[in-house]
């Protein structure tokens, strides 16, 4: 399936499908389901520089086709990932990519450097769009000035393949894109999840414990595409599209839009398996269309 | 933990809200281990706004017939959408899920007190603990006698006392309030239900000095740990409920505190 490979920063995938941060756990959540070294690359949960409880319960709401979350960045911190997670799941043959975050550049920084050092952690993903944290997160990648000053500090901290996720809760997510293009980001991903909320009518309380919270899911797929289609326009570095991805033509669409490797989020809980299916079913459209590379579709919307 | 289809065997209304769906597997596979307190991920097919499989928890295994028993209460899209299933239709699950309740190898009495549908896992839990040659007795609750459910099954295997709100079936009352609890002592409690009614019955265990654990309702959406969504506040932090739980010893929970 050499026709599958894609390119992305200086990281070869197998294939261009790769599954979402904080879908997928480290991946060891998955591994009854599916044979993880089929997949291009896993996007670990969202890591800190200290440990984090996350938000109170309840922090999950569903939503028509989609749920919200304010999970708000639950983990152990990097020192307990590199001690403890990263041993495991650096056997795994696949790419294991990190989603970091922080409330300060210098925490970006700082969680940048210690894995900078593992040998099997190729690139990471900047995460400056987390809409369930008070400080930080989303916050910087909402102003260009702010996108732009993360990406060039953690640039020269990580020199491996820097990946920066984007937030859609901009007025024009060109332009965030572009500034961290300007500061040497590898790639962009996009699109974390919408800022939304939700209310019980009866005890007329809000369904989230922070009251706003992210939505992801099939629902926000039409903005997500609009989105990577203005981006691909707008930059020359590689896209990983993602919103509510559910099969294999979700995620030929975001391609035609101009992604070039995709990310399975939301669907992971209902279908554990959906990554893998994807991945033959990118491959059998190929077939059909007699293509002999995924690559010949990026950006290839025909217009007429 | 894996993916499965099950073909529908029978599927019973048991009053107005609660059926009770007996599935076994499509190419009949023979089930798996499971445990009492385990739950299963329900997909929703054909529903538009239903998003998340729905989380139920396993009312019985019949092994003979290779059947697994869900109770499932009608209260929205999803349920309802469940519920709906015929004979012969299909329904696809993640399974099996979550700890369970733990079979003390210590001898001993035990109480199993159910609230509502909440009374689903204690069926199987106490045919387990039969299984392990010791008594369960059972106390179940519900706002009127036809909200009891399966209530000749619960007397296979042991002692059924019961409480309503309307006083048509048992004792009029909550399940706290049953006369059982001054006259008899018990060394574990098990609860499942309506979360102030499994407060009620822990702080009545925790006075007593009863070991007891309950099963969680928490919302979810994955259902195996991946999600982060349906955390428990513990001594211990936040953790999953749907792999760390459903099932909590109360001295871990922060509910009485």
């Amino acid at each position: 399936m050499a026709r599958l490979e894609v390119h992305i920063g200086n990281l070869k995938l197998k294939n261009p499908v790769m599954t979402a941060s904080g879908t997928f756990g480290y991946g060891t959540e998955y591994t009854d389901f599916i044979d993880l070294g089929r997949l291009g690359g896993i996007f670990v949960k969202g890591t800190t520089l200290e440990p984090r409880q996350g938000n109170n319960y309840p922090r999950m709401a569903e939503t028509p086709s989609g749920m919200l979350n304010s999970v708000g960045l639950q983990n152990k911190g990097v020192n307990y990932f590199v001690e403890h997670l990263y041993p495991v799941i650096k056997e795994y043959d696949t790419h294991m990519i990190v989603n970091v975050s922080g409330s300060t550049v210098e925490d970006y920084v700082a969680c940048a450097e210690k894995l900078a050092d593992l040998d099997k952690m190729p690139a990471i993903e900047l995460n400056i769009s987390c809409p369930n944290v008070k400080e930080g997160g989303m916050a910087f990648g909402t102003s260009c000035q702010s996108a732009a000053q993360v990406t060039r500090e953690v640039r020269k901290a990580f020199p491996k393949t820097l990946i920066v996720k984007l937030s859609p809760n901009v007025t024009d997510i060109t332009e965030i894109a572009r500034a961290v293009e300007d500061e040497g980001a590898d790639a962009v991903s996009l699109v974390n999840t919408f800022l939304g909320m939700a209310i019980d009518v009866e005890s007329r309380t809000p369904k989230l414990s922070t009251i706003t919270g992210g939505l992801s899911g099939p629902c926000i797929k039409p903005i997500a595409i609009r989105m990577v289609w203005e981006v691909f326009h707008s930059v020359k570095i590689p896209l990983i599209g993602m919103g509510g991805i559910c099969n294999w033509q979700d995620a030929i669409e975001f391609i035609l839009a101009g992604a070039t490797a995709v990310q399975v989020g939301t669907y992971n809980f209902i279908d554990p398996a959906a990554s893998v299916k994807i991945v033959d079913g990118i491959n059998d459209y190929l077939d059909r269309h007699h293509l002999a590379s995924v690559n010949d579709l990026v950006g290839k919307m025909i217009v007429k | 933990m894996q993916v499965l289809d099950f073909t529908v065997r029978s599927n019973e209304a048991l009053n107005d809200q609660n059926h009770l769906i007996k599935v076994a597997p499509a190419n009949s596979e023979v089930l798996p281990e499971i445990r009492p307190g385990q739950f299963v991920q329900i997909l929703v097919d054909n529903s538009p706004h239903v998003f998340l499989r729905r989380p139920i928890s396993v009312n019985f295994v019949d092994r003979e017939k290779n059947e697994l028993w869900l109770l499932i209460q009608r209260i929205g899209e999803g349920t309802e959408k469940i519920c709906g299933l015929p004979a012969g239709g299909t329904m696809n699950l993640i399974y099996p899920l979550g700890n369970s309740f733990s079979l003390p190898d210590r001898k001993g009495k035990f109480l199993l007190i159910g609230g509502g549908v909440g009374t689903a896992p204690l069926l199987f839990l106490g045919k387990k603990i039969k299984q392990n040659g010791m008594e369960s007795e059972f106390l179940l609750g519900g706002r009127s006698g036809k909200d009891i459910l399966q209530r000749a099954d619960f007397e296979r295997y042991g002692t059924l006392y019961c409480t309503t709100e309307d006083g048509s079936l048992g004792e009029k009352g909550f399940v706290t309030h049953h006369s059982v609890l001054k006259e008899k002592k018990y060394d574990f409690i098990y609860t499942c239900g309506p979360k102030p009614m499994m407060l009620a019955v822990a702080k009545y265990a925790r006075d007593h000095g009863i070991e007891c654990e309950a099963s969680l309702e928490n919302l979810m959406a994955c259902g195996f740990g991946a999600c982060l969504c349906c955390i428990e506040k513990t001594i211990r932090g936040n953790v999953c409920a749907c792999t760390e739980g459903p099932v909590f010893n109360i001295n871990q929970l922060t509910w009485l505190d």
